[in-house]
């Protein structure tokens, strides 16, 4: 697709001044082919990854999670997903189904959902048996109970279970540009193909840098729409400087 | 909270509460009773297993407190739960102010009942105001509306309204139960089930709680049918007791008093216990126990007397009575040993039961209780033959008015 | 299949490479996450800085962190080492934190009784302490394992061999087989090696062999009125 432009001129041989130049020449940092356009291809991927990959993941996590039925389905398929290598994958949707957006896009819901999926029915299962209980012998509905007590109180890990989906994604997408989509990652396998280490320790910079932001945000997030009434003082065990639930290194399958 | 004074002395029967009126009444359901929740019938079966609840047929009285008890697996709290079909029955009907529960809808038949638990089951996630709300937002009452009477009822249960602010899992146990209670009553519902609500916390706590429910239960008159493994709360709280026998069984269901005094079988005698001939003495009130005046000390009188070196006069027993200037009792003072202060036993508040007054004599180091009015003063002592005397007298009342 | 037997010997050696450069990076992981956590429990700073440390170094794309390696190590860019060091850190940085909590875990009343019968701190920990975190650091290994062997064959991208290097060259060949057979063989790898972990685990926990018996009479005893007396 896109031609690299010229090859760099660069004042050292040292790859980290390299990276440090590319970085900071403003050439880089415009135009369709600069930082600013491909990082938000990038999120632009993620973003439609994690539509589709939610989409799934939390209506039959909630049931899962809510009627206790199909757990052991659920658990399984999570796990086979979770073995299954994103770049054979991604190789496979596309010498199938062709060059173009969707089948990298359908590789890379298969990698979001299973820590999703995971965290939904693991944060909807682990809502005290008692709450739900007080809920139903109130009145509430079935959908009151989830909506209104199972998924409050399920919060933290659901979206410790997304954050670990959002974080797999934006590293993976990098590797979408293998088959030539765009974000991130076409400066690293671009830069590879030319032996310019320069743009590939730059982008790889970037990359890192995008995916740390996002956590952070999200943290942030989750802190706020998570009830204060779950992290009142009790337990103090298990608390880490990051808010990352315990539950979710579980519920992580690692980064790709 | 109102009863948190009476702490040393909180009575195993409330001085003369409404149930021993009720109690003394024919056990056979009395005229101005009315039923409210009827079984008919009711067998609870779990898959194969033998039955949790069999044939259970009762009614349960309007405006009264209805203790079920019995011990693990007997179907008590599986019986509860029927009520508001928490749980289905197997066959058998239930009615609820004459209507059939399984013809209304259950989230609306739960909505028109209070459930307190034994966890409290607050929703961790919201706050007290918004717990004790919960059952009014559920029946669309507006968000202020709700709050406001969500505030009004944690003064009922003897919370300060900034309690309100806080989430359950900053609360003690026996808050959380009292929110608990207030979101029960919340909706104002007739009915009230109670699950083993006051298990989960200390004795001294629940004794608390146990009185706050009586003083509730005398201005509300709701129905409430009460859950324990605890026959001394049953007999406490229950202006009638059901006794459940393991395997779903009702092995029997009379006014407390009945029950201690006459268990129907040996399941009853047994799971009742030993003591319960001492129990039963908490449904006479020892009216008819003279009071005998006491000598008493304060603390500049007894220094007085150290400085004396003097041993105090002979009385009958020689036993003093150390008081402090608002005559409250601190402890006895030996004829043997005048410096030292020995601690009191249980007080006697005057107008309690033949059990109090017994305890007072049997837990006081000079064998005479210390009788105390309203304000916790002193005003004399009662003798343990005269206890005694009393205990034969209402037992030969009892006889001869049967 | 023709193919697969045609190729055998050469994705057999594949797959070799693979499970060596996921393999040895669980291995060294364990050796120090182990003490980082033991470190980490003994004092309150160190702590917050390892998990910060850990959550940081764990957001890092494994592309990103494989092509900036070399520049740190000096490493060449094809050298298996940096696939390795990176899987050594990821895994480091998720270990920690389960390690952690599994070393927590431990009843301290069960701790305070070894002291009183005259373990020294060092042995305390090695008989009392690591053993009974086991289920708890396994659990963690399993996830590590399996995505170690996912992340092995992204280093194909760089031209470093694994079972990764079916998917690249079936891309480039357009030949669908070879691409299945490497998933098949990804897939096969992350079981066997799960099911070793789960024996392993078995073999080192001996006490928790019943444990069916167990959760299944604290269960029961739960609740008042559920059929209790169900068994016999």
């Amino acid at each position: 697709m896109s031609v690299p432009a010229l090859v760099e001129e660069y004042s050292s041989d040292n790859p980290l001044v390299q990276g440090y130049e590319w970085l900071m020449n403003p050439m880089h940092w415009q135009g369709p082919e600069g930082i600013p356009l491909r990082a938000l291809e990038h999120l632009g991927y993620t973003a439609l990854t994690l539509s589709i990959a939610v989409a799934i993941a939390v209506p039959i996590g909630l049931y899962v999670g809510h009627t206790g039925r199909g757990r052991v389905v659920v658990i399984s398929l999570a796990g086979v997903l979770r073995a299954l290598p994103t770049l054979g994958m991604l190789t496979l949707f596309v010498l199938l189904a062709g060059l173009g957006l969707m089948p990298p896009i359908w590789a890379l819901v298969l990698l979001a959902v299973p820590p999703i999926l995971a965290g939904t029915y693991a944060g909807i299962s682990a809502v005290s048996k008692d709450t739900v209980d007080a809920a139903r012998s109130m009145g509430m509905t079935e959908p009151q109970i989830l909506f209104r007590v199972e998924v409050p109180n399920g919060l933290p890990v659901i979206l410790g279970g997304f954050r670990a989906g959002v974080l797999q994604v934006v590293a993976t997408v990098a590797v979408v540009a293998y088959i030539n989509l765009g974000g991130l990652g076409r400066f690293l396998i671009d830069g590879l193909s030319v032996s310019d280490y320069g743009r590939v320790l730059g982008g790889a910079v970037v990359i890192a840098a995008l995916a740390i932001c996002l956590d952070i945000v999200l943290a942030g997030i989750q802190r706020l729409a998570v009830s204060p009434g779950l992290k009142a003082p009790r337990r103090q065990r298990g608390d880490s400087p990051t808010g990352r639930e315990t539950i979710t290194a579980g519920v992580q399958g690692g980064n790709s | 909270m109102a009863v948190s004074d009476a702490r040393i002395s909180l009575p195993d029967s409330g001085t003369s509460t409404p149930q021993v009126d009720a109690a003394s009444a024919a056990p056979a359901a009395g005229s101005g009773t009315r039923p409210m929740i009827e079984f008919n019938s009711i067998t609870k079966r779990y898959l194969e297993n033998q039955p949790a609840v069999e044939n259970l047929s009762m009614t349960i009285d309007k405006g009264a407190i209805t203790v079920f008890v019995g011990p693990s697996g007997c179907g008590k709290t599986t019986s509860l739960r029927m009520i508001n079909r928490m749980v289905e029955p197997t066959s058998g009907t239930i009615t609820v102010d004459g209507k059939d529960v399984s013809t209304i809808p259950a989230a609306s038949l739960r909505r028109s009942m209070g459930y307190v638990m034994q966890s409290a089951g607050l929703l961790p996630h919201r706050t007290v105001t918004d717990n004790v709300a919960t059952v009014l937002r559920l029946n669309k009452v507006p968000r202020a509306q709700a709050r406001h009477r969500a505030e009004e009822l944690l003064d009922v249960v003897g919370l300060s309204a900034r309690m309100g602010k806080r989430y359950p899992s900053q609360l003690s146990g026996g808050q959380q139960q009292r929110v608990g209670v207030a979101r029960a009553l919340a909706a104002d519902p007739p009915v009230l089930l109670m699950d083993e609500p006051f298990s989960a916390v200390d004795p001294v706590v629940r004794a608390e709680l146990q009185q706050e429910l009586l003083r509730l239960q005398r201005d509300l008159a709701k129905t409430i049918v009460f859950v324990t493994h605890d026959i001394d709360e049953a007999t406490v709280l229950g202006d009638k007791v059901a006794v459940f026998a393991t395997g779903g069984r009702l092995a029997q269901y009379a006014a407390a008093e009945e029950i201690l005094r006459a268990p129907v079988d040996d399941f009853v005698a047994n799971f009742v216990g030993r003591d319960r001939g001492f129990r039963h003495l908490a449904f006479s009130t020892a009216d008819s126990v003279p009071i005998h005046p006491v000598r008493t000390a304060t603390e500049s009188e007894r220094g007085q007397r150290s400085a004396q070196q003097s041993r105090p006069p002979s009385d009958a027993a020689g036993w003093v009575l150390a008081v402090d200037d608002a005559h409250r009792p601190l402890g006895w003072i030996s004829p043997a040993d005048g410096s030292a202060l020995l601690p009191g036993g249980s007080l006697f508040h005057e107008g309690q039961t033949l059990r109090r007054a017994l305890d007072a004599v049997l837990s006081s180091p000079a064998g005479l209780g210390v009788a105390v009015d309203d304000a916790g003063s002193v005003t004399g002592v009662v003798k343990a033959p005269e206890v005694l005397a009393a205990i034969e007298n209402a037992r030969r009342q009892r006889e001869g008015g049967l | 299949m023709a193919w697969l037997v045609a190729n055998f010997s050469e994705v057999l050696s594949l797959a070799g490479l693979h499970l060596y450069q996921s393999v040895v990076p669980l291995l060294i992981s364990v050796l120090i996450a182990v003490p980082l956590a033991q470190l980490a429990r003994m004092n309150k700073t160190l702590r917050g800085l390892l998990l910060s440390a850990g959550s940081i170094l764990y957001t890092v794309p494994s592309l990103a962190l494989f092509v900036i390696l070399p520049v740190i190590l000096g490493t060449r860019i094809l050298d298996m080492a940096n696939v390795m060091v990176a899987l050594v850190i990821y895994a480091v940085a998720l270990l920690l934190r389960s390690t952690l909590d599994a070393l927590e875990s431990v009843d301290d009343g069960i701790r305070q009784a070894a002291v009183a019968m005259g373990y020294k701190p060092f042995m305390r920990f090695l008989t009392v302490d690591l053993p009974l975190s086991v289920p708890v650091l396994f659990a963690g290994l399993r996830v590590v394992s399996v995505s170690n062997i996912s992340l092995v064959s992204v280093g194909a991208l760089l031209g470093i061999g694994s079972l990764g290097s079916l998917f690249t060259d079936g891309l480039k060949r357009d030949f669908v087989t070879e691409i299945v057979i490497g998933i098949i063989g990804t897939l096969l790898l992350a079981l066997l090696m799960d099911a070793f972990l789960v024996l392993a685990q078995r073999l080192l926990t001996p006490w928790l062999r019943n444990d069916g018996g167990l959760t299944k009479a604290t269960a029961e005893s739960n609740s008042d009125d559920e059929p209790a007396v169900v068994s016999a």
